[in-house]
């Protein structure tokens, strides 16, 4: 290039543009293969035997039939796999069960066959007696003196319990009672805040089961090598974590298991843990030595995939007479169902919803999580901040109704502001709450729409309009949960300056790969085609601890950045050296290296990458870089800083309630989300859209109906997700509150658009009726019920084990 | 199981094949020929995740669908409204506007757009809205697909600049 062909190069940002998501055109032509589309050759296809009983002993298992059945290789029982241990949070799950089974999703044998057909017919062959025990229909039942127990210590001949070495795990040692799980936390002088409160509330709220509904049901395939390795495809979101525990389970070298996640059909969080048809797909194919496929069923997955937790909540709260929150005390009982997953740890989540979301100068948080022989319960979007928020954000409508105070005026008075450090110790370096509450309230016309529905409550005609007002505080830095937080970027460029971004973040259809893309770019000055992403294979990528936490954009995209920038300063001192230069003068921009204040090229960065490779001294651009967020673990107290950065919300919600049918209908929700920084606009308004359609499921339609330990909806006929017709008008704003350690000033946002629906839907249908419902999900048959005063009131005596 | 020779045109190929009865059209598309651009979500007829356009432009569940029934039947999948390297318009609309994130249920949006223009080439949001309700996203909330589902109509080659009869061949 000589001097006069020598362009300029305009300076061009990424950041902030509706950029398209990069797997678009495969997904939109229908060429991506998701797990249920894999073909491995030689592999059979596997079924799974559930139990037909709530709760019971079982007494025998005959396989015979089932293994005489031509096509069918194996048949597994749990006596087949002596050497299976326990999974799950609390290690009170073995895979196959073989003496109790404690709910109707409750494994007890497996097959597999050369077809689906084939091992569905097995199944049926299968005989399995009984010996039912009582049912623990709830969590108020589990609690009760003489409850029967879910995992009772095994006894020895004499019927004494067995002595057996500590830490034995649950699956073996059982437990004393029905409690599965404890938090407790606190801070400031409860008693003396609640001396100087002129008002004081208290209720119960009680929410209900519901579940992912992932479009691609639950699946998976597993192979060994002729050495033992392990192979697995997997939809999990946390594929690291499965290979170190996979590993432990079978007792092997965590090297010797490698996860390849194709691409997944929704998450949701409902891929966190590790669940038995995993472990038992692994027993399948170690025991045919060959690959094994199981695919769940839309029922199966209904009936045998995670759910949300139920909670009965009861929650006190205080203040003054000038709108100064002074207290807050909270007993839950969660419905843990039969096993320990991760919808146990919720308490993680609601206690900083209650501790910090508003200033609150004492707060008080005991969590008791019990054993039923419901289905048990995972993480889902939001990770018990949709119970929370549910509870404190009516609380703060009540108590601004009887102190005559503005809701928004009373909010505004007790938010967080920037600098912030809470009773809980989370430290907010950005937030930008007030300004989610003032830009909601104001788009949506909140105030006078608010007070025009209390004139009109009793106006002619059945349809009353009403609004509501909610916000949200959420881990938007990653969450210091595991031993690291962390993740891995290795970036590599091409002789054509092309980038391989090499990341240990999942895709699960949120447009991570996009949004990191985009980051990369931005740093060497690259159009988003430049960028391939390998990102689904633990053999190949760096470690991440998984997409969970609203964590990705911000720990696996500051990882992006800082390889593009080692790339970048590697590049530049090349050039540097090549064209006899100060690096400190030179940039990367549209594809060219140019001299940073004029944008005159200095050489193209193809060529320069070339002129690299190709030489005496070859050398390639190829860079790693592990993210570490400076968060810290709490204490044993729950408190610390546990995230890098917190993430805000306002949501404002505006109904029709038809009072002679119960009807209600959702007209539109405004919300104004601080997510530090708009990185990609399009994929952010596809992530807030979709969010908020999943919390209007939860306020108003989802409910999965368990009787007595059965679930009584596992379709969609009769789960009812929203659909196209009824989704609300959406008015979608951001709050840039620029973080100082997010990429680029960005935060996470993934779960916080569910979180505040259901909480602002409660407030707008009390705006618009004069009646407060403290239940979910707000069904035609709930709300007829409630507005007519014939719904009793939920009551729950807050209760501490002894 | 009785076993019946069919004749299935998909995509504008002929496919002779041999079918047990009680197989459906989506078990057939995925299983015997392999083509699983055709998803299950339900099996059911509850998500329309299997949709698949027959040749009056009519979306049907392949799921809830016999192939023994079908003797003699044009088909297009998501793959048939593709060519070589590059994707019809309906499909670049989804692409262009976000309405794609898992990308499980947009095979099925994709064919129940292009049933939905076949006969209204200026719908309606609410008849955009009312056309999809057969069919479940559960990522994105249904906004982006509806303005996919504008941004498609909007530009749907007009029937004469492509050399095609009818409406529904545009579509498609």
């Amino acid at each position: 290039m000589n001097a006069a062909e020598k362009p300029v190069i305009v300076a061009d940002s990424l950041i902030g543009q509706r950029i398209q998501k990069k797997d678009a055109p495969e997904k939109a032509a229908g060429k991506t293969r998701y797990i249920q589309d894999m073909v491995v050759p030689g592999m059979l296809h596997a079924k799974i035997l559930r139990s037909a009983r709530v709760h019971a002993r079982i007494l025998s298992i005959d396989t015979s039939a089932a293994k005489a059945l031509p096509g069918v290789h194996v048949v597994i029982t749990a006596a087949d796999v002596p050497d299976q241990q326990p999974i799950g949070v609390a290690r009170d799950h073995l895979p196959l069960k073989g003496e109790r089974v404690r709910s109707l999703r409750d494994e007890i044998a497996a097959v597999a066959a050369d077809s689906e057909e084939i091992a569905e017919a097995a199944l049926r062959l299968i005989r399995v007696e009984y010996e039912d025990l009582p049912i623990v229909a709830g969590p108020e039942d589990a609690i009760k003196p003489g409850a029967p127990l879910i995992h009772p210590a095994p006894l020895d001949a004499e019927g004494r319990p067995k002595t057996l070495p500590p830490k034995t795990p649950v699956a073996f040692a059982g437990k004393a009672d029905n409690v599965a799980m404890r938090f407790d936390y606190t801070h400031g002088d409860l008693a003396a805040a609640e001396a100087e409160s002129d008002v004081v509330v208290e209720d119960t709220f009680q929410l209900h089961y519901v579940t992912h509904c992932c479009m691609g049901v639950s699946g998976v395939i597993a192979e060994f090598d002729a050495s033992g390795n392990l192979l697995m495809y997997s939809n999990t979101q946390v594929p690291f974590l499965h290979k170190r525990e996979f590993a432990e389970y079978l007792d092997i070298d965590p090297a010797r298991v490698r996860i390849i996640q194709p691409p997944i059909g929704g998450g949701f969080g409902s891929k966190l843990d590790i669940y038995p048809f995993e472990v038992i797909c692994i027993f399948l194919a170690r025991a045919a030595k060959r690959p094994v496929k199981m695919v769940f069923t839309r029922e199966e997955e209904f009936l045998a995939s995670p759910t949300r937790q139920p909670v009965l909540l009861t929650l006190r709260s205080g203040c003054r007479k000038d709108g100064t929150l002074t207290f807050r005390q909270v007993h839950t009982l969660h419905d843990n169902g039969a096993y320990t997953s991760w919808g146990a740890t919720t308490p993680f989540v609601m206690m900083q919803t209650f501790s910090s979301l508003y200033r609150v100068p004492a707060c008080d948080y005991h969590t008791t999580v019990v054993y039923t022989n419901n289905p048990y319960a995972g993480s889902f979007r939001g990770y018990g901040n949709l119970q929370a928020t549910f509870a404190i954000e009516q609380h703060m409508d009540m108590l601004a109704e009887k102190i005559g105070m503005d809701p928004l005026d009373f909010r505004l008075k007790n938010a967080q502001d920037a600098g912030e450090v809470t009773g809980q110790g989370m430290t907010f370096k950005s937030c930008g709450f007030k300004e989610c509450l003032t830009t909601a309230a104001e788009r949506s016309d909140y105030r006078r729409k608010h007070a025009d529905n209390i004139a009109n409550r009793n106006a002619r005609g059945p349809v009353k309009r009403g609004i509501g007002i909610a916000s949200m505080l959420h881990v938007g830095g990653g969450a210091k949960i595991y031993p690291s937080d962390g993740c891995g970027t290795i970036l590599k460029l091409d002789d054509f300056a092309n980038v391989t971004l090499i990341t240990g973040a999942s895709e699960i259809g949120q447009g991570s790969e996009t949004v990191l893309s985009q980051l990369v770019c931005e740093e060497l000055g690259l159009p988003i085609s430049a960028v391939t992403v390998v990102n689904n294979d633990t053999a190949i990528t760096p470690w991440d601890v998984g997409v969970h936490a609203s964590r990705t954009t911000f720990i696996a995209g500051n990882s992006a950045i800082g390889a593009a920038r080692m790339a970048k300063a590697k590049i530049l001192a090349a050039a540097a050296r090549k064209h006899d230069c100060d690096e400190a003068s030179l940039d990367l921009r549209g594809g060219f290296v140019v001299k940073a204040d004029s944008g005159e090229a200095v050489v193209e960065l193809a060529r320069l990458m070339r002129s690299l490779h190709f030489s005496d001294k070859a050398e390639l651009v190829m860079t790693t870089f592990y993210y570490e967020p400076p968060s810290v673990h709490q204490d044993k107290g729950f408190k610390g800083d546990v995230s890098a950065a917190y993430a805000w919300a306002t949501q404002v919600v505006e109904v029709e309630v038809d009072t002679d049918t119960g009807i209600v209908k959702m007209t539109k929700v405004t919300g104004t989300h601080d997510v530090g920084r708009v990185l990609n606009r399009l994929g952010l308004e596809g992530q807030i859209e979709g969010g908020v359609v999943m919390g209007q499921g939860y306020a108003l339609t989802e409910n999965l109906i368990v009787e007595n330990g059965v679930t009584r909806n596992p379709n969609f006929r009769d789960y009812k997700l929203v659909t196209a017709p009824e989704i609300p008008e959406m008015d979608i704003s951001f709050v840039e509150s620029m973080d100082g350690e997010g990429p680029r000033g960005a935060k996470g946002v993934g779960e916080a658009p569910s979180i505040c629906i259901a909480a602002a839907a409660a407030n707008a249908i009390y705006n618009a009726t004069g009646v407060r419902i403290f239940g979910l999900p707000f069904t035609p048959e709930a709300v007829y019920r409630a507005l007519r005063g014939v719904t009793s009131k939920p009551h729950w005596q807050a209760w501490k084990p002894e | 199981m009785k076993n019946r020779d069919i004749t299935l045109h998909i995509n504008g190929e002929e496919c002779r094949l041999n079918v047990a009865v009680n197989r459906t059209l989506l078990e057939v598309l995925r299983d015997q020929l392999g083509m699983t651009e055709t998803k299950y979500g339900c099996g059911t007829g509850e998500c329309g995740a299997c949709t698949v356009l027959l040749e009056d432009g009519k979306a049907i569940n392949s799921c809830l669908t016999l192939a023994a029934t079908m003797d003699g039947k044009r088909i297009t999948t998501a793959a048939g409204l593709s060519d070589f390297g590059r994707v019809n318009h309906i499909q670049q609309a989804f692409i262009d506007e976000a309405a794609i994130q898992c990308g499980y249920c947009t095979p099925g949006m994709v064919l129940k757009t292009a049933s939905l223009l076949a006969t209204n080439r200026d719908p309606s949001d609410e008849e955009i809205r009312h056309a999809l309700e057969g069919n479940i996203c559960r990522c994105t909330g249904y906004e982006k697909i509806v303005k996919a589902v504008r941004k498609a109509a909007r530009t749907m080659p007009a029937p004469a600049a492509c050399g095609a009869e009818t409406c529904t061949e545009v579509a498609q």
